[in-house]
Parts: C-alpha cells; sequence; structure tokens
C-alpha cells in the first residue's frame, strides 16, 4: 500500500476575489510506504501548502488524497503523521517529557504508559538525560530533536517535516540529517520533508519532487540513486553530487521561466 | 551540539536578590519618613507660593504630623475613655476590607477570565463585547456605588438577602475585572500559527487547545493584570464603603478620622497606613501567586 496517493489536486486561496491566489495545480505524486520524499522549489511554488493538504490542515479546491488508505482527515483524526516544523514549536512551560507526552495526552493515554513512551523517544534522539529539563535550557538543534521525538510519539507511519532545520547551522544541520535518516531507518516510517537545500534534499531522499511556482505545480521527479546506507561518506560520493546536479538542472528549469528565490545552491 | 546546559534548579524562596528587593523597600520607606520630617524643618508653616501657584503644603504640625506622632497615636485608644487601642481598630478594619477586596478580587478575575475566553473563542463577541468594557470603565465609581446598593437591597433569593458589604466587593470586582479580561485576551491569542496549527494536526479539540496551549500561554499575560486587578479591588473596597457609608472597614475610618484632623492631626495617618498596607497585603498575595505560576518559565519572560 502506498502511504499517501496524491491525485489531480489543485488548491486556489481566496477564489473568486481580487486578490486570488493559484497555490498549486495539477499535482499529482504517488508516495511508497517507507519511502523518503522531499519537496524542493523557490519560494511561493506552493510546497508548504501541498504539505498542508496532506496533513489536512487546508482543505484543497479540487482532487483527491488517500493517506494510509483514507481520507486526509480521518488519517488527522487517527493520529496517522506526526508533523515538525522549522520552529520547534516546544511549549515553554513543559519539560522536555512533557512535551513529548502532549499529543499522547490528546490521546487519552494514562500517565505511566505516556512516561514510558516518552522515554523510549528520548533515548531514539538520545536526549535521555534531559527529560526533566525545560525546552529553554536546550540548544537549537535540541530542541528540534525534542519535537522530532515529539512527531514520532505516537509511532506514525508518516512524518511530515516543514524544513525543520532551516534554523540551524550548517555542521548542526548535518549531524541531524544524518540522525534523521537512522531514526527512519529504525521506526520505517515514510517521510515528506519540505526544504530550501539541494544537499539536504538528496542526501536524504529517495526521490526529489521539484517545484516551480506561479502556478505551483511539479516540473520534475529526481530519483536519488545511492547505493547502500547512508552515512557522511555518502556527501563525497558520485551518486550523492550526480543527483545535486540532476536537482540543480531541474530548478534550472525553473530559473528560465521565472526569478529563483530562496534556494541554497552550495 | 555544544550548549551550555543549565540544570532546572528550584529556586530557593529567598535569593539573596530578593532579600536585596526587601532590604530597598524598608529602606525606600525610611528616606519617605526622612524627607517628611526634612520638609517639615525647612518648610513654610502656612503653606507656600511657587510663581504665584499655591503649591507648598503647610508644614504646621497640624497639617502634617511628625512621624513618631502618627506611630505613638497606634497605641492610644480610639477615642478618649475607650480601651480599644487605635491600632486594634485600624487592624480590624483593614482586615474587614482585605476580604471584602479580596471577594471582589477573585469575583473579578473570574469574570474577566471567562469574558476573555469567550472573546477568544468567538470573534463576534469580541467585536460586540470588548467596546463596553472599555465604556464600563469610564463609569464613575461614586455614580455607580449607590446604584449597586440599591439594587443590592431590593435582590433576595429565598432566605437570603443581599448583605450590605456584597456591594463594595462587587465594586471592587467592577473594577478588578477589566485587566484581567484585556491581558488575558492577549494572552489566549498570543500563540503562534505554528503552534495551533500543531494542535489541530493532533485533532485536539478547541477545548483541549484551551487547556493545553492558550491558557498557559496566556500565565505571562495574566500574572500581571491580575497585579492591576488586586489593587484595583482595594480601590474599588475602599471608595464603595466610603461613598455607600458601609461600617466597618479602613475606608469608614479614613473619613471618620479625618473629621478629627483638627484636634487629633495623628489619628487619619493612622488609618491612612491602614489602607497602605491592605494594598500591600493584596499585592503580596498575588505576588506569592505569580512566583508559583512563572516558576518554571524561562527569565526573560518573567517581569
Amino acid at each position: 500500500m502506498s502511504a499517501i496517493e496524491i491525485d489531480n489536486i489543485s488548491k486556489i486561496f481566496n477564489a473568486g476575489s481580487g486578490n486570488q491566489v493559484v497555490a498549486l495545480t495539477d499535482i499529482d505524486l504517488s508516495i511508497a510506504s517507507g519511502e523518503f520524499v522531499s519537496l524542493i522549489g523557490p519560494s511561493g511554488c506552493g510546497k508548504s501548502t501541498l504539505l498542508r493538504l496532506i496533513a489536512n490542515l487546508l482543505e484543497p479546491t479540487d482532487g483527491n488524497i488517500v493517506v494510509n488508505g483514507k481520507s486526509p482527515k480521518q488519517a488527522r483524526l487517527d493520529q496517522d503523521y506526526g508533523m515538525a516544523f522549522q520552529q520547534s514549536g516546544l511549549f515553554e512551560w513543559r519539560t522536555v517529557a512533557k512535551n513529548i507526552e502532549l499529543p499522547l495526552e490528546l490521546k487519552g493515554w494514562d500517565k505511566a504508559k505516556r512516561h514510558e513512551r516518552a522515554m523510549e523517544m528520548l533515548e531514539l534522539v538520545k536526549l535521555a538525560d534531559f527529560a526533566g529539563h525545560y525546552p529553554w535550557q536546550l540548544s537549537g538543534g535540541m530542541q528540534q530533536r525534542v519535537a522530532i521525538a515529539r512527531a514520532l510519539a505516537v509511532h506514525p507511519s508518516l512524518l511530515l517535516m516543514d524544513e525543520p532545520f532551516g534554523a540551524l547551522d550548517e555542521m548542526t544541520r548535518e549531524h541531524m540529517q544524518s540522525e534523521l535518516l537512522s531514526i527512519c531507518r529504525r521506526t520505517g516510517s515514510s517521510v515528506v520533508f519540505v526544504t530550501h537545500s539541494i544537499p539536504e534534499a538528496v542526501y536524504l531522499s529517495n526521490r526529489v519532487v521539484v517545484m516551480s511556482p506561479r502556478p505551483g505545480r511539479i516540473t520534475k521527479i529526481v530519483n536519488v540513486s545511492i547505493e547502500g546506507e547512508r552515512s557522511d561518506a555518502t556527501r563525497d560520493n558520485d551518486a550523492f553530487f550526480r543527483g545535486i546536479t540532476a536537482v540543480r538542472e531541474a530548478l534550472r528549469g525553473v530559473e528560465m521561466s521565472d526569478h529563483v528565490r530562496g534556494i541554497e545552491d552550495r | 551540539m555544544s550548549a551550555t546546559i543549565t540544570r532546572p534548579t528550584r529556586a530557593s524562596f529567598l535569593t539573596p536578590r530578593r532579600l536585596r528587593r526587601v532590604a530597598l523597600f524598608f529602606a525606600s520607606l525610611l528616606l519617605v519618613a526622612v524627607a517628611w520630617e526634612l520638609y517639615k524643618v525647612v518648610g513654610p508653616e502656612a503653606g507656600g507660593k511657587i510663581f504665584g501657584w499655591k503649591l507648598l503644603p503647610r508644614a504646621n504640625d497640624n497639617a502634617m504630623p511628625h512621624i513618631w506622632e502618627m506611630l505613638e497615636r497606634y497605641g492610644r485608644p480610639e477615642v478618649r475613655g475607650s480601651d480599644r487601642k487605635i491600632w486594634s481598630v485600624v487592624l480590624a478594619g483593614a482586615w474587614f476590607s482585605f476580604r471584602l477586596a479580596l471577594v471582589g478580587f477573585f469575583v473579578g478575575a473570574a469574570l474577566g477570565l471567562g469574558l476573555s475566553i469567550l472573546m477568544a473563542r468567538f470573534k463576534v463577541a469580541e467585536r460586540g463585547i470588548l467596546p463596553y468594557l472599555v465604556l464600563s470603565q469610564t463609569v464613575p465609581l461614586i455614580a455607580l456605588a449607590p446604584l449597586v446598593v440599591s439594587w443590592g437591597g431590593k435582590l433576595s433569593i429565598g432566605d437570603w438577602t443581599w448583605p450590605r458589604w456584597l456591594s463594595a466587593s462587587v465594586l471592587g470586582a467592577f473594577l478588578a475585572f477589566f485587566p484581567v479580561a484585556v491581558g488575558a485576551l492577549k494572552g489566549l491569542t498570543s500563540p503562534p500559527s505554528a503552534s495551533i496549527e500543531l494542535m489541530d494536526s493532533y485533532a485536539a479539540s478547541w477545548w483541549q487547545t484551551l487547556r493545553k496551549l492558550r491558557f498557559p500561554a496566556a500565565v505571562p499575560f495574566i500574572v500581571p493584570a491580575l497585579k492591576l486587578a488586586a489593587s484595583a479591588s482595594v480601590i474599588g473596597v475602599v471608595v464603595a464603603e466610603i461613598s455607600t457609608g458601609l461600617k466597618g472597614g479602613i475606608g469608614r475610618l479614613i473619613i471618620e478620622y479625618a473629621r478629627e484632623a483638627t484636634s487629633d492631626p495623628a489619628k487619619v495617618f493612622t488609618a491612612v497606613f491602614g489602607a497602605a498596607a491592605l494594598g500591600l497585603a493584596m499585592s503580596g498575595f498575588v505576588t506569592l501567586a505569580d512566583l508559583y505560576m512563572m516558576r518554571n518559565r524561562p527569565k526573560e519572560a518573567t517581569a
């Protein structure tokens, strides 16, 4: 079964009014179970909108989405997915462990079971010693790891991430990318990952979906064929560089028709 | 992952910083007393003019009794021949008013919170209610006090009749609810959209979002609003006591003692200090609540 089926989606904001914006048109995408897919493109290409449509935080104007064989709304109600944003969005009045317990609390889990799961998640993101700390006592990278642990707390089969490492420095960022991959290997989650960074997209993904703006659409899907398990050595790999070149060229196609903003092309 | 990690330590109640603040408070009291006595030495006996404006207060013993006379007055009986010392009368009055103010404070805070939740929930309610809240605070308390008393006097449910003191508490609540309503509304709507989206992604109900996100996020806004509400409830109660003639409270004592200002000038100050102590007690009470509610918050968020 595929994790996500997107069938001819479009999204129009303020439809019919003077400031109507076509955010997405003719989006078709199928994401297999366990697959890691990145969405990349210049600002305004609708990649975050697409993520929110999958998450049922927005309703599509037209077309159909199936998540885990259900409607996105049902998938949201069942907490089939976990979500992480660029800002970790941790609640400053809750300890690290309590932050991770939040989605479990809302599901009505009992206290002992919640705490057990939170500790399991903290082991996973290697922050077990920080369960009793408050978010403001942690570094940015650690906060983001807590946010990922929170997203994974309900053991979702699907992770939706909107530039989760966008606010981190380069060193921390590469470290977090490796961490994320090793977590996904252990949990077997499928991931939809929105990013601005070409190397990040290529390093993490099985497929990179290149999008272009006005109106938001998919211009190309780049398959990344890197052999074996990815590690820091992957960053010196020929296949890694070929992937980067392929994505860059696909984005350049976007650039021909439109000015590209907000793409980190290192 | 280089980060300076500070273990969360439960701060002890008496930190050097807090002790210093208490010491500063008493030093400032002393400073005011010294300034008072200094003015009595250099100020004009019958008041004075600056550039034709009558600004300088009279420094004679009738208008400005010595500090020690005021303190000494506490030890003497309230009225000649009575064996009840004035300190116990003032203390009883302050305690009476404190309880009324406390009732007013809690009723006002609850009302303010309720209104803010209603306004945060329904945009229509905010547009409909908020202008009236602002308007309500422009009504002079003196004008409202007799109205509340007469409305209350007509009210009785079964065996229960409206006690006179409740009118004073209601007026305290009337002043106290406003800062809480406005502050809490600002706090309840303060969470960033990402946090709201997060709760939506968990399929959290509006009520759950209120309890787990909006309300805790509003606490740093509610705490200073409660401080305003505490002093407002005291003012409301004292003014209501004066304008409705309610006996037993500190407001009434101030009015009674002020009538004796020529024969016994130090007397009124004993009641004035009682009212000040009452205000301090209320704000101390709220400060304790503040310390408790903000104990685990980042330091920059504490005002």
